[in-house]
């Protein structure tokens, strides 16, 4: 089995109103940040699980990032798989 | 009627209601989330609160309890459903109810009495309130704005399954002003204002009254009235 570290990033869909993104946005206008553009907030996940090989661990992650950590109706998902081997990062 | 009011870790609106469907007389019993046997229940309510300490997304974590496994073969069985505030949640992410609901258009919690239409009387549900009424209830929410993309909603709309409306003041931002659907069978209903709330002449008014009185009448007279 091999263990595998996964950062997984849990986004609005574009079209569901981000009202906390526009408070931040907002506030960062206020600051005289007028480059910024646009601020969406999300969720950051980091999780280490086992598996057989990467694309087994790939597998789980997007049940598990579909049936707990995202909700498809409102939000999107993606994740970055990193191979753990001695303690450390592959 | 009996009644079964499911009790997560972090609900806090269970013995609200309870209190409520006793007040009616009807038989009522607490259901701790890890029952795997609810087939004794005619009426199951999701109650408000904050399940499973609304950790991730407000209800993700209840959806996976094993009552709630129970309450969705309850619903298929066509029997009565009933999700508030948290409850709706749930009850959405379980899926016995399109749509979500996200953080209120104003990222205040909104702790206040609303306006509602009521859009339909010929459920179980809403049958004591007359049509177009507009009764008030409490809302008590951070997360309450309801929504769904657009072939959802026309759907929803198509279906007349939206059966309260937040008149006047939209108070969240939800998408045409709903505040309670149903299913596309009528048995299942969610609601983010609380009934349970304003259902005692103590508390100032009973217009969530109806809603309990409506699903019990079905069985038997009532003893309270009004």
């Amino acid at each position: 089995m091999r263990k595998y570290q996964a950062h997984i990033y849990v986004t609005l869909r574009p079209s569901v109103l981000d009202p906390a993104g526009t408070a931040v946005m907002s506030g960062l206008q206020h600051m005289g940040y007028d480059t910024v553009e646009q601020i969406r907030i999300g969720k950051y996940i980091e999780l280490s699980l086992t598996a057989q090989d990467e694309d087994i661990a790939r597998q789980q992650l997007d049940l598990i990032c579909d049936q707990l950590l995202a909700n498809p109706v409102i939000e999107n998902y993606r994740f970055d798989l990193i191979e753990q081997r001695d303690g450390v990062s592959a | 009627m009996k009644f079964g009011i499911v009790v997560f870790p972090g609900s806090n609106c269970d013995r609200d209601v309870a209190y409520v469907t006793r007040l009616l007389q009807q038989p009522t019993r607490m259901v701790w989330h890890e029952e795997t046997d609810i087939s004794d229940l005619d009426v199951v309510i999701v109650p408000g609160g904050f399940s499973y300490g609304d950790y991730l997304r407000c209800g993700a974590i209840a959806r996976f309890s094993p009552v709630m496994q129970q309450v969705v073969k309850h619903a298929k069985q066509g029997k009565f459903v009933l999700g508030i505030c948290n409850g709706f949640q749930v009850l959405t992410e379980a899926g016995l109810l399109p749509g979500a609901l996200i953080r209120n258009r104003d990222l205040h919690f909104i702790c206040d009495r609303i306006p509602l239409k009521v859009e339909r009387t010929d459920l179980p549900w809403t049958q004591s309130y007359t049509p177009g009424e507009i009764i008030t209830l409490p809302i008590a929410h951070g997360e309450g704005q309801f929504y769904a993309d657009e072939d959802t909603i026309k759907q929803l709309e198509d279906n007349s399954q939206v059966i309260f409306r937040y008149y006047g003041d939209n108070p969240n931002g939800s998408v045409n002003n709903i505040a309670g659907i149903c299913n596309v069978t009528g048995n299942v209903i969610g609601m983010m204002p609380h009934p349970e709330r304003a259902a005692d002449p103590i508390l100032g008014s009973t217009d969530g009254l109806g809603l309990f009185k409506g699903i019990g009448a079905r069985s038997e007279e009532l003893v309270v009235s009004g």
